[in-house]
Order: structure tokens, then sequence, then C-alpha cells
């Protein structure tokens, strides 16, 4: 199946699901960790030449590099739940496969490997392998067995229509019903003309057509989730 | 039971759990429990196809109580007492194989150009260019108040955050692209091996060699070790690939990875020594050159023995 959807089974016996980040978000996100770090290291270079920058500035400058080179994204995963700047400006996080939060060795290690996702250059390799798998890991994620997740905002609960329930009729079978119910929670979320159009399919049995047809499945759904 | 009584027997203790799960510091008693009866909800939830919107919202919360519930450990403190122990050089001897081939990968081109170089004259500048043999003869020239790279009084630091950003760099890079079947890495280890012995034979034909060696065996020790377990590190992952060895080769990537892992460590800690060295210690004028050679010698010795024989018989402990 052609889905972002990840499952996982927990030790608690249920499914966990995540929607995987494919290539584009984390290529955006990317780019703006790139301006962030350089945008410090022009900082950094700035700071320490108002300061009168020497060779031992220099010197400092170097190891600032390196470390913003290397540890920059080991810094983020580890204490910013597995999101740096830019991951979290597009809303994705980096956990272990298992939906845990991603682990020290598994942070070091996909950010070493960078090197070898970025081959030949700009990161060719890297969004080859990504492109191929089937939860859009590159290189580095591979070893160390890590994904990068959407994290889910908590999201407002969607407005049931305004109506007085209805009792369904009694020969609705349980797919009947969950589509009707489907059709109620999602009643914001398609045209009124296309809801009205499924609902006329249903014509035969509801013997309404047009608005009333739609209000009276509403009606119905309302019932079947539970209100009197 | 209809969703609507679910929900209404169920929303306070959601609720409370979402609050309690929005922020890092937000805790909430019997955290464990409370997971369990979330997840029991939720697979009620599913199993009884309540609708997408509350299903949605309870794997959130599900999703939310799981990362705290499976939170990193902190590091303990006896935990890398133990490593560098025991551990590391455990680590490093469980992949021998890759460790004495990594080695002669650097060794052996080092070796032939290093005696290539000494004996030829003209062989150091099929390698470089002629600026750059000038400029490290220049730098290694007993003529030179100046061991090392020209510098002040304060180049020190300078010259610190030189070796880590690049002898660290090397490494690093010489672990990741040993994932590309290993080729990566060997390259690496013959490239900086070849461009090594030619320098070290060239500045030995010279009779540089009272300057170099001194400069160079002190940090030696850690360094060009360092870059070779490095290699063996990276020659793991490639060989991972190439013979996974009964796994199939995702899964065997990832062993070789968590335990070249355990490598790595060890030899960024070798590396930060060694620019320690190479920027306070080898580029003293003062110390005297017998001095430098003992205390050379004896860190070989010292980092050669601790890799052979260091954490033997401790494999019981917990690691």
């Amino acid at each position: 199946m052609l889905d972002t959807r990840y499952t996982i089974e927990t030790p608690e016996g249920i499914d966990l699901q995540a929607q995987v980040a494919g290539p584009v978000p984390r290529v955006l996100a990317y780019a703006v960790d790139l301006f962030y770090r350089t945008v410090i290291t022009i900082a950094l270079w700035l700071g320490l030449n108002l300061a009168g920058m020497d060779t031992a500035g220099w010197g400092i400058w170097l190891l600032g590099s390196f470390l913003l080179e290397w540890f920059y994204p080991v810094v983020f995963e580890l204490w910013r739940h597995g999101q740096t700047p830019g991951k979290q400006a597009f809303g994705l996080m980096v956990v272990n496969a298992n939906l845990t939060p991603v682990s020290w060795s598994a942070s070091l290690l996909r950010n070493l490997l960078r090197v070898a996702d970025f081959l030949p250059l700009a990161y060719a390799t890297g969004l080859t392998t990504m492109t191929l798998s089937r939860q859009f890991q590159r290189l580095g994620d591979m070893a160390a067995d890590t994904i990068v997740v959407y994290r889910q905002p908590q999201a407002d609960r969607k407005a049931l229509p305004q109506l007085a329930p209805c009792v369904p009729p009694r020969n609705l079978e349980a797919e009947d019903q969950r589509a009707i119910i489907s059709l109620t929670e999602r009643h914001r979320e398609i045209s009124e003309a296309r809801q009205e159009e499924l609902a006329e399919l249903l014509q035969p049995v509801t013997d309404a057509s047009g608005p009333a047809g739609l209000r009276y499945l509403r009606a119905i759904g309302l019932w079947l989730l539970g209100a009197r | 039971m209809r969703q609507r009584e679910f929900e209404k027997r169920h929303e306070s203790g959601w609720r409370e759990l979402e609050a309690a799960l929005r922020t890092d510091g937000g805790t909430v008693a019997d955290l464990p429990g409370r997971y369990r009866q979330l997840c029991q909800q939720f697979a009620m939830a599913s199993e009884r196809h309540y609708t997408s919107d509350l299903q949605e919202r309870l794997n959130r919360l599900v999703m939310a109580a799981h990362q705290r519930i499976y939170r990193r450990r902190p590091l303990r403190r006896s935990a890398w007492v133990d490593y560098l122990l025991g551990g590391f050089p455990r680590a490093v001897r469980s992949q021998a194989r890759a460790v004495y081939l990594s080695t002669a990968l650097f060794l052996l081109p080092a070796l032939v150009l290093g005696i290539g170089c000494y004996l030829n004259d003209s062989l150091v500048y099929t390698l470089m260019e002629p600026e750059q043999v000038s400029l490290f003869e220049s730098m290694y020239d007993p003529a030179n108040r100046v061991t090392g790279r020209e510098r002040g009084s304060d180049s020190d630091l300078y010259m610190f955050g030189f070796y880590i950003k690049n002898n660290i760099g090397i490494a690093f890079r010489t672990f990741a692209a040993g994932i590309i079947f290993g080729v990566g890495a060997v390259f690496i280890l013959v490239f900086n091996g070849v461009y090594i012995g030619a320098t070290a034979g060239h500045l030995t034909r010279l009779g540089f060699g009272g300057t170099f060696y001194p400069f160079v065996i002190g940090h030696g020790a850690f360094e060009l070790t360092a870059i070779a377990l490095a290699g063996a590190a990276g020659l793991c992952l490639g060989q991972s690939l190439i013979d996974p060895g009964g796994y199939p080769r995702l899964v065997a990537l990832r062993k070789a990875a968590s335990r070249a892992m355990q490598i790595m460590y060890g030899t960024f800690l070798m590396l930060v020594l060694a620019a320690f060295l190479e920027a306070f210690w080898s580029s003293s004028q003062s110390l005297p050159v017998g001095l430098k050679l003992a205390t050379g010698a004896a860190l070989w010795i010292l980092v050669l023995a601790y890799l052979a024989f260091a954490g033997r018989g401790g494999q019981h402990r917990a690691t």
C-alpha cells in the first residue's frame, strides 16, 4: 500500500501509529538547520572579531565550527525531543524505529553517517536511499534504526452537526453504521454538494433526497454515536 | 457501549494525561498504571471502530505517554568508567580482524612510500606539489626555531582547534565512508598512509628526523592508532553489507553499527587527547628531545598495552 503510515506493536500489545516524513519536508528542515548553523558560525566569527580576534580566537572559532558541524543535530535530538530547530519548524521528530525517544548511540550514529549520505554531493546517496526505502530512511537512519516522523499536535476535536438525533432503521449492518458515522463526523471536510450526492445513493433506504436525505443520515449518525 | 458514553466515562482522565504530558515537567501519579489503562482504552476504541477522530486522539495520547515511559536513561558515571576501563579495549579486540586489516591498510602504504621517498629524492614530488613539499620542509627544518607550524606564543589554542577540526573530522569521515562496502574507509586509510609515509621518508632523507620524530611520536601514539581504529569501525560497517552472515543486510548493518559505535566513542576520546598533546606538548620547544622521545615511546607502549590487555577477565561485569 502506498502510504506513509507506520505501525508498530508496543509491548503493551497495542498498535501505535505514526506518519513517517518524506524527503521534501526533511530537505526543507535541513535547509533551515543549515541556515541557523551558518548564522551561528558567522556570529561566532563576528563576536570573536569584536573581542579582538587573534590566533587563539581562530582556535576557538575552529573548535566551535567543529562542534556545530558534527554535534549540532545530536544535541537537539537528544535534549529537544528529537527535534532540531529545522525539524521543529516542520513538525518532524527523530525517534527510534520502535517509536521510543532516540537513543544516545543512535543519534550519534545517524549524524556521523551524514558523511556517507552526503556522497557524492548534496546528500545524493541519502536522498536516493530515502526514496527507495519504505520508511524514508537514509543510510544513517538504517544503520541507527531510526525514523523521522511527524509530531502530531493536539488537534481540536471535530464539531458534530447540531441536529436532533434520530433512531436508525433496524437492519443497518456494522459496516453501514461506520460509513454513516464517518459521514457525520466529516460533515465539515467534504463539500455540502458532494455529501448530498453521497446521501443520494442511499435514497432507496432513506426515502428522502437532497438536503433532507443528508440531514436524516447525519441524525442517524449522531444517534449511533450515542446522542439521544 | 456507545462512543459518547465511553468518552464521557474517560474524558477527565484523558484531559489530565494530556495536560501532564504536554510539558516536560508535568507529572501524573502512577503513570505506568495510567498508561496501561490508556492502552486498554485505545485498544477498545479501535476494536469497536469508534470514530477516527477519537482513535487519532487516543493514538496521540498513547504516543506521548509511550515516549515518556520509554524515555532515555541518563548516562551513569559507572557506565563511562566501565567503558574506559574495559569496554573500549574489549570492543576493539572483538573486532581484531578489522583492526589488523585497517592497520595494515594504513601502515603498509606508509612503509612503502616512506622507504621509497627515503631512497629516491624525486618520488615525493609525484605525490605533492613542490610548494607543499617546501612548506613541510621548512616546518621541520632544524635551522628554524619553531617546529611544527610557524607559531607565535598564543597559537597553541589555535592549533588545538585546528587539530580537533581536522583530525577528528578525518576519523569521522573514515568511519562513515566505511559504509560504502568498506571502499571509502580503505581509500582514506591508504591515502593518509601514503601521505604520512612520504612525508616521513622525505624528511628523514633530508636529515630532519631529529626535529620530526620527537614532534610526532607523542601524539602519534593516540592519533595514528585512533585513525586505524576509526578505519576498523568503518570496515565493520562495510563488511556487514558485503557478508551479512545469515542476516538480512539491514539487520547485519544495524548489529555491526552498534559494535562499531563502541569503538568510535573511545576513538573520539583518543583524538581529543591527541589534539591536546599535539598542540600543547609536541610543539613545545623548551623540552629536551630525549624527554619527548622517551615520553612518546612510553605513550605508545601504554596505548598498545591498554588496547591489548585492559578489561580482560572483566567480561562478567554488566556493561
